[in-house]
């Protein structure tokens, strides 16, 4: 797969326009690095000037600080800014609600001030400028629900972008319960995604998955890989993976051509 | 003896005004025991959010039934106070219905607040009926049992209490203007009280008087009683609401603020020039460190504590809470009610002990919070977005947060494998940072 780092750019004398911000899950995960795959088959094909970090990125400290240990946080964000800064970075693009968060808004007080956007934005512009089409039909009438990641929407009020998505692909978008504003949380938030929940009478994945499955969907749609895992895990937990697929944007679009 | 009245009168109303104000004093005091924070940008975004949330009630109906009847009751409350005014310049004075000479203005007026003041019996009636006959899950959470059941269905009979007051006086004062009695000036509209008239059949001039009379003296005392009763209650909303959605966070909700004590001890540590074995500077020596995190609520800040006081317990926060919904013991509405709690206990300390807050072996967290509930946050901000009136429990959990794990390293097992991963990994996962972009590779 093509893909070039900054360091490689930077002594080739063609530094990129953007930085993808890959972060944990996706570089690490299973699930989650099919979903940078993805994206960086999406960016190739639209032949948007691009690099990674690659072992220079580190973990941006979003579960360090949500945990409350905001010194690991700050020494975390410090070292990625002044290789981002090393760089002069002026746009990241990450597919990651967290890291997208955490850069954009956590990071300007530290000295990191770069134009952030979720890798659903990224693809609603490269939408409206022609440079991907979602035509082909494959989605055509699928019914696709698809769950607010609790930092992409409420955290930072993008519902829309992710959703117009979705509709182009010519797919019945239905929506649950609770969505948008008032949307669920998967229950990987605020560090939870690295522990036992506490007792109580349920997992929020079932919750949430539940909600979900009432929507009779083909397809739930996700915009960040730790809902992505949650709402896989909540699938199997119904005992449902046969018939529903957890699918985050970018794949769902990746898909359509193929790529 | 022609002045008893009159001076009953601003007795009563000096004695009420003057509670309250000495009980502003003591909030105000304890508010201003938090931490200081700087909410002096953007004044005028601020002023905008103050109208629409508190003013404008654009967060109510979100829920449209509650939403529907807490807009009439809050309208009647403020429009009903412009009939106060003129009771307290009748009684100050002994006049009767000041304002008569407004003519149909003043008809109209005295219309409008009978309609409102049956409009609020009923919304309070339906109030009543869903958190004792329907039953609504969130008002039966455990933080509910005891004094906060009991204080929300007194604000309600108060309420209605008050409206049937004000309907009576005007009832009985309409039959005493058709039988022409001396000093009932013809004047106002009727359009509720005149429905009145079976109960005050037959009586009396002089009984009409004492029904009025007796009525418009509980009505004014009532309210000066209620007035003094929000300092004890969760109704302080009604004041507070306003302030705290001015002070409220402009910041996108998912920014949480990087700690400044941090940032510098950070930088210093990542400075190669810093030397590790310096002496402090001159005059820093005794200084002590900054604590992290809070554990009380001097600890949090004004902001915060206002917070506390201005909440309602409405419960929407624990209503749209994940772990609350999957039953956990974490209740963003208990998080609010325990910090006030804890800094009433405060208060009184320092009220106690001539001013200056004496230890008792207690603190918020443990006593009031447990770590069992901080830790079953998943921070995604369903409660912020949901208070009515900018509310930001998520803060205080993540403050939190931060003392038991910078002070006191109590973080859960798996949170600190997670973090000494990250410490020395770069990552959630005991993974190699070198095998960052093995996925590139791939197939």
């Amino acid at each position: 797969m093509k893909v070039s780092t900054m360091a490689e750019r930077f002594a080739a004398g063609e530094p990129p326009e953007i930085l993808f911000w890959v972060g944990c899950a996706g570089s690490f995960d299973d699930r989650a690095k099919k979903i940078t795959k993805a994206f960086v088959q999406i960016l190739n094909k639209a032949e948007v000037s691009f690099a990674v970090l690659g072992t220079e990125e580190s973990c941006t400290g979003d579960p360090a600080k949500r945990a409350g240990n905001e010194f690991l946080f700050q020494m975390q964000a410090m070292t990625n800014i002044e290789v981002m800064n090393g760089y002069d970075i002026k746009k990241v693009v990450t597919a990651c609600p967290h890291c997208f968060n955490t850069i954009k808004n956590e990071y300007p007080g530290l000295g990191g001030n770069y134009e952030v956007l979720h890798h659903t934005q990224f693809l609603k512009q490269l939408v409206e400028e022609g440079k991907i089409s979602l035509e082909g039909g494959k989605f055509k009438g699928k019914r696709i629900t698809y769950h607010d990641p609790c930092y992409l929407g409420r955290a930072n009020q993008v519902y829309e972008a992710p959703r117009e998505l979705i509709r182009k692909l010519d797919a019945e978008l239905v929506e649950m319960k609770s969505c948008k504003q008032r949307g669920l949380c998967c229950g990987a938030g605020g560090a939870q995604m690295f522990k036992e929940p506490e007792r109580g009478d349920k997992d929020v994945n079932i919750e949430r998955t539940e909600q979900a499955l009432e929507t009779q969907p083909e397809i739930i749609a996700a915009a960040c890989p730790f809902c992505n895992t949650m709402m896989t895990d909540g699938v199997k937990n119904k005992e449902k993976e046969g018939s529903i697929a957890v699918m985050d944007i970018a794949e769902l679009i990746a898909s359509v051509d193929d790529l | 003896m022609e002045y008893l009245p009159n001076i009953l009168f601003l007795l009563l109303l000096l004695a009420g005004i003057g509670y309250f104000s000495r009980n502003v004093i003591r909030l105000r005091r304890n508010i201003r025991l938090g931490r200081d924070v700087d909410v002096s940008d953007n004044p005028a975004l601020r002023w905008k959010n103050m109208a629409k949330i508190a003013l404008g009630q654009t967060k109510m109906v979100v829920r449209p039934i509650a939403g529907a009847m807490h807009i009439i009751v809050y309208v009647g409350f403020i429009v009903i106070n412009i009939e106060v005014l003129e009771i307290i310049i009748d009684g100050v004075f002994g006049t009767h219905r000041i304002f008569a000479p407004l003519g149909t203005v003043y008809d109209a007026l005295i219309a409008i607040f009978e309609v409102l003041a049956i409009l609020v019996i009923f919304a309070v009636v339906i109030f009543w009926l869903r958190r004792n006959a329907i039953r609504l899950k969130r008002f039966l959470k455990p933080e509910m049992k005891g004094w906060p059941k009991t204080d929300a269905n007194l604000i309600l009979y108060i309420e209605v209490v008050l409206m049937v007051l004000f309907l009576t006086m005007n009832g009985a004062d309409y039959q005493l203007q058709q039988l022409n009695a001396e000093h009932y000036t013809q004047a106002g509209a009727f359009p509720i009280s005149q429905y009145l008239a079976p109960l005050f059949e037959g009586m009396s001039i002089a009984n009409l008087i004492l029904v009025e009379r007796t009525a418009w003296w509980l009505h004014i005392t009532g309210i000066l009683a209620f007035l003094n009763y929000l300092y004890f209650s969760k109704h302080l909303h009604i004041l507070l609401a306003f302030p705290n959605t001015y002070f409220g966070s402009l910041n996108p909700k998912g920014q949480f603020e990087n700690l400044e004590s941090v940032t510098r001890e950070v930088q210093l540590m990542m400075d190669p020039s810093a030397d590790p074995y310096a002496t402090p500077t001159e005059g820093q020596e005794d200084t002590e460190p900054e604590k992290f995190g809070a554990s009380d609520v001097m600890d949090l800040s004004w902001v915060q504590l206002l917070s506390a006081y201005t909440c309602t317990e409405c419960g929407r926060c624990t209503d749209e809470c994940p772990a609350n919904q999957t039953g956990k013991k974490l209740s963003p509405r208990k998080i609010m009610m325990d910090t006030r709690d804890r800094l009433e206990a405060v208060g009184k300390n320092i009220d106690a002990n001539k001013g200056i807050f004496v230890p008792d072996d207690k603190q918020l967290l443990n006593d009031y919070i447990t770590p069992e509930e901080l830790w079953a946050c998943t921070t995604c901000n369903a409660c912020v977005q949901a208070c009515p009136v900018s509310i930001d429990p998520l803060s205080i959990i993540m403050d939190m947060r931060q003392y038991l794990v910078m002070e006191m390293s109590a973080a859960p097992t798996d949170l600190n494998n997670m973090m000494g991963n990250l410490e020395n990994n770069g990552a959630p996962w005991p993974f190699n940072q070198m095998d960052r972009l093995n996925w590139a590779e791939e197939q």
